[in-house]
């Protein structure tokens, strides 16, 4: 059974297609990667299927249940967490806070008045913050992290609701190499070990080719090639997109 | 009313809008690139009218008015420039809005010093030389100099576009106003723009208040009302656009017009005064048109500042000193009525700060954690002291019954307005807010059957046990306490957490299944409601309660306060609002110059303390630890 399934989704602004009939499934387990050139309509598909974005057409269905038109707040009640390209913690709060606010959210607890938001949930923050590496600095304002140490702060906060698909725009944008691949080697190890659902844009092809189990691939808002690493690198349209032709100063250099 | 006397309406209401359109523009090119909102740009154009009222009598004739405005509009230009250099350059890089602060002082120094400059007297200038008759104009007379005004908006306008199109300032000027960091990457001098678009801004302030000398006297209530004015006009045309400032000038002013012009209407039964309906119609125009356009006719959405200012820290529950203080502070405020036995006025002061620890802790509460920064806080104080009044004049209520009506009537005002608040954010929220709370002083002040108008409500006195002063304190001391304890404990439960997270990333709150928006009209309403107990306390204590006490003014002390103790820290506003309580009542009663005093004293604050009295103090107590730290 697929756990996600995107159906024919479109997105124009003005007159550029973003995002042009584009097709695929995620099977429950699988970490797949989407990539494709600047401008290809990755972060566009991630917006729509997230809810920040409403598609022209097309349909997005989560184990069955259609999401088009549902507000971010409500997607990620059905069971999907999301990072962002530029990770966003609340800063003026602790590091285990960021995850208790989650957790208090995913319980819904937010409409309480009493009882100190610090004392609830704390076991569970600090078992999240453990698995990501962070728990030693629970009790650090997040505004004092290191990117990379947030970004893994982001990932435990997206872990808060049992999350069954995780999205993740760009999860290694703006780190260092070393730390990409233990980012990447981690979020493997947690959805091999919890049984979720992956899927991520990524501009490191190391990573990608490394972990994904299968690579999606967007040019120009168009889907153009699906398939595992292997069938990606040999496939002559991708080369294209990525490498080019070789034609574009051919006329040029012919005067 | 004939369509000819609609017509002439309609010419009066396009002469008022040139003078509105000067103020209003000058305050959007400087909020544009500076992000100040200057509240003190109501006073450029008062001293624009008392110093082009002194050139045209002291000169005289043609040259004294007509080189007067000139001369006026230059003069004011380097006030504005002299403002910006020896001031707010060295508070830009303080916490947002802390400008707002320094400029609210400027306020009261203006106001001080034209008071003892000019003396109290209105002074009503000469009629302008070479347009003093008038001609018939749809069988009525109209001033020529009416005339020229409608003609001068236009082309005032004219100049500002071709100077903003082909000028090299008005394209960094129009750079900065897109993106100022962009523009000082790339070299820009700052401080000489920013130097510059204050003392444009001021020179139009300059312009508008010297060619209104020949119509209206100039006066030292003109500070607050025009700046009233302009802030309306700046938001209903769009932050930053200067075509939006006169289109919304021009609607303004005619709106106005046409409330005097319709007078008394019959509607079937009904009679309706329109020409007491100005106050209300202008900002009902604002608020509907935020609600419609959040960005103003003609404006953007305003592209996020990059915060310059210090984040903010972690809550951390008290230490064990600030507990042994807050306690210390308890029994001694509890104890107060005995030690100042012999001094019954220190019950009267105390309750007064008590009252303003409430307001202020109240606003601090959507202010700080909830990111609202509300200008019309006045609103749910006045909601509540009219509340409880009304109902003791109405009704004979008891007391506890009028004071328990104070917080719920409110708790309504405050879902009402936060409901559309909550929509928008900075600055349009900040208008918003303002536009409300006008609405509920104007609908006091013009609804005399029900409130008395601006005679107020009389004869509010607290009933047995509490009609003695000092058990009256009691009752106040103890609502106050339970009302900063319960703020306090909602901040550290889980919606203050809410409150924050939609703050500090909405984005991100949405994504962990906040609704931002919920949280923060539900904190508005909370903030509204316990409000409006202090509003209910302050009318008992006063034993009546008028317009006067809901305005303007009172949302500014709001704000003052809560910026003066620091807006980051939760005792803040508590030590805000006493300073500042204490402070007024000491120097209102010391001199007559009171506000330049208060001005004075807010400045140096605001110079010393970029980050409020107790932000600063916690401050250096942190690096006085890293020092110490370092040195071990």
């Amino acid at each position: 059974m697929s756990d996600l399934a995107i159906r024919s989704l479109s997105k124009t602004f003005g007159g550029v297609r973003a995002v042009n009939e584009v097709s695929f499934d995620i099977k429950r387990g699988e970490f797949l990667a989407l990539i494709g050139p600047n401008g290809a309509g990755k972060s566009t598909c991630f917006n729509m299927i997230n809810g920040q974005l409403p598609p022209d057409s097309g349909e997005i269905l989560f184990e069955g249940a259609k999401l088009n038109g549902k507000k971010p707040r409500d997607i990620w009640r059905l069971g999907i967490g999301r990072t962002f390209q530029v990770a966003a913690t609340f800063n003026s709060m602790t590091v285990i806070e960021n995850v208790q606010m989650a957790l208090i959210s995913h319980a819904n607890q937010v409409y309480r008045l009493w009882k100190p938001a610090s004392s609830l949930h704390r076991e569970r923050a600090l078992e999240l913050l453990a698995q990501v590496g962070m728990q030693d600095a629970a009790d650090r304002p997040s505004r004092e992290l290191a990117y990379g140490d947030v970004k893994r702060v982001e990932l435990a906060i997206a872990l808060a609701n049992d999350p069954r698909l995780l999205l993740m725009d760009e999860p290694t944008a703006g780190m260092a190499p070393k730390e990409r691949n233990d980012l990447i080697a981690l979020v493997k190890r947690l959805v091999i070990e919890k049984g979720i659902s992956v899927l991520f844009t990524e501009h490191s092809m190391d990573v990608v080719f490394a972990f994904a189990d299968r690579i999606i691939v967007l040019a120009r808002g168009r889907l153009i090639a699906d398939g595992d690493a292997k069938s990606i690198r040999d496939n002559p349209q991708v080369r294209e997109v990525y490498f080019g032709t070789g034609k574009t100063f051919q006329k040029s250099g012919a005067h | 009313m004939s369509f000819n006397a609609f017509l002439f309406q309609a010419l009066n209401g396009l002469s008022a809008a040139s003078g509105l359109f000067f103020v209003a523009a000058g305050l959007s090119l400087i909020f544009g690139v500076t992000r100040i909102v200057n509240i003190a740009h109501g006073s450029l154009y008062m001293i624009g009218t008392y110093i082009a009222y002194s050139i045209a009598t002291k000169v005289g004739g043609a040259v004294g008015f007509w080189g007067g405005i000139v001369l006026t509009a230059l003069l004011v230009a380097l006030i504005g420039a002299a403002i910006e250099i020896l001031l707010l350059r060295r508070i830009y890089k303080a916490p947002e809005l802390f400008q707002l602060l320094a400029t609210f002082a400027l306020v009261l120094v203006i106001n001080d010093a034209t008071l003892w400059i000019w003396g109290p007297e209105d002074l009503l200038g000469p009629r302008a030389p070479g347009l003093t008759g008038s001609i018939e104009v749809l069988g009525r007379r109209l001033p020529t100099y009416d005339i020229f005004l409608i003609f001068v908006g236009p082309f005032v306008l004219w100049m500002l576009h071709l100077a903003l199109a082909k000028t090299r300032f008005g394209r960094l000027m129009r750079a900065a106003t897109q993106d100022r960091e962009m523009v000082g990457a790339l070299g820009v001098n700052q401080a000489m723009l920013f130097t510059g678009v204050f003392a444009l801004g001021a020179l139009l302030a300059g312009l508008g208040g010297a060619l209104q000398i020949a119509r209206e006297p100039a006066t030292l209530a003109t500070d607050l009302i025009v700046i009233g004015d302009a802030f309306v006009v700046v938001v209903v045309g769009g932050m930053g656009s200067i075509s939006g400032a006169y289109l919304a000038a021009v609607i303004i002013a005619e709106v106005k017009a046409l409330c005097i012009g319709l007078g008394v209407v019959n509607f079937g039964g009904f009679t309706v005064n329109f020409s007491k309906l100005t106050l209300v119609a202008e900002f009902l125009v604002m608020a509907a048109v935020l609600i419609a356009r959040p960005y103003g006719l003609l404006g953007r959405e305003q592209v996020a500042v990059r915060s310059v200012a210090e984040p903010e820290e972690p809550l951390r529950p008290a230490t064990a000193a600030t507990k042994i203080a807050g306690l210390i502070l308890l029994v001694v405020l509890v104890c107060l009525p005995l030690i100042a036995k012999n001094s019954p006025y220190t019950l009267v002061l105390g309750i007064d700060v008590l009252i303003a620890v409430l307001f202020a802790t109240s606003l601090h509460f959507i202010m700080g954690p909830g990111g609202m920064h509300s200008f019309g806080h006045a609103a749910y104080f006045g909601l509540g002291a009219y509340g409880a009044a009304l109902l003791v004049k109405w009704f004979a209520a008891p007391m506890g019954l009028a004071l328990a009506a104070a917080p719920v009537l409110a708790l309504f005002g405050a879902l009402l307005f936060g409901w559309f608040a909550v929509r928008l954010s900075g600055v349009y929220l900040a208008m918003l807010t303002l536009a409300f709370a006008q609405i509920v002083w104007a609908a006091v002040f013009q609804w005399e059957t029900l409130t008395g108008g601006s005679n107020g409500v009389l004869g509010v006195w607290p009933s047995a046990p509490f009609d003695s002063r000092g058990a009256f304190y009691f009752l106040t001391l103890a609502l106050a306490v339970l009302g900063v304890f319960l703020l306090r404990k909602f901040l550290f439960a889980p919606f203050g957490y809410a409150m924050r997270a939609g703050r500090d990333s909405p984005l991100r709150a949405e994504a962990i299944g906040l609704d931002v928006k919920r949280v923060h009209w539900l904190a508005f309403a909370i903030a509204g409601a316990v409000c409006g107990i202090a509003g209910g306390l302050f009318a008992f204590a006063k034993g009546s309660i008028s317009p006067e006490t809901i305005g303007v003014s009172r949302s500014i002390d709001g704000l003052v306060m809560v910026l003066l103790g620091g807006i980051q820290t939760l005792t803040g506003p508590i030590v805000g609002a006493s300073v500042y309580a204490v402070l007024q009542d000491f120097m209102m009663r010391s001199t007559e110059y009171w506000r330049a005093l208060l001005g004075g004293i807010i400045l140096l604050l605001v110079l010393a303390f970029p980050s409020g009295i107790v932000g600063g103090f916690v401050k250096l107590i942190s690096r006085r630890k890293t020092t110490s730290k370092a040195a071990s």
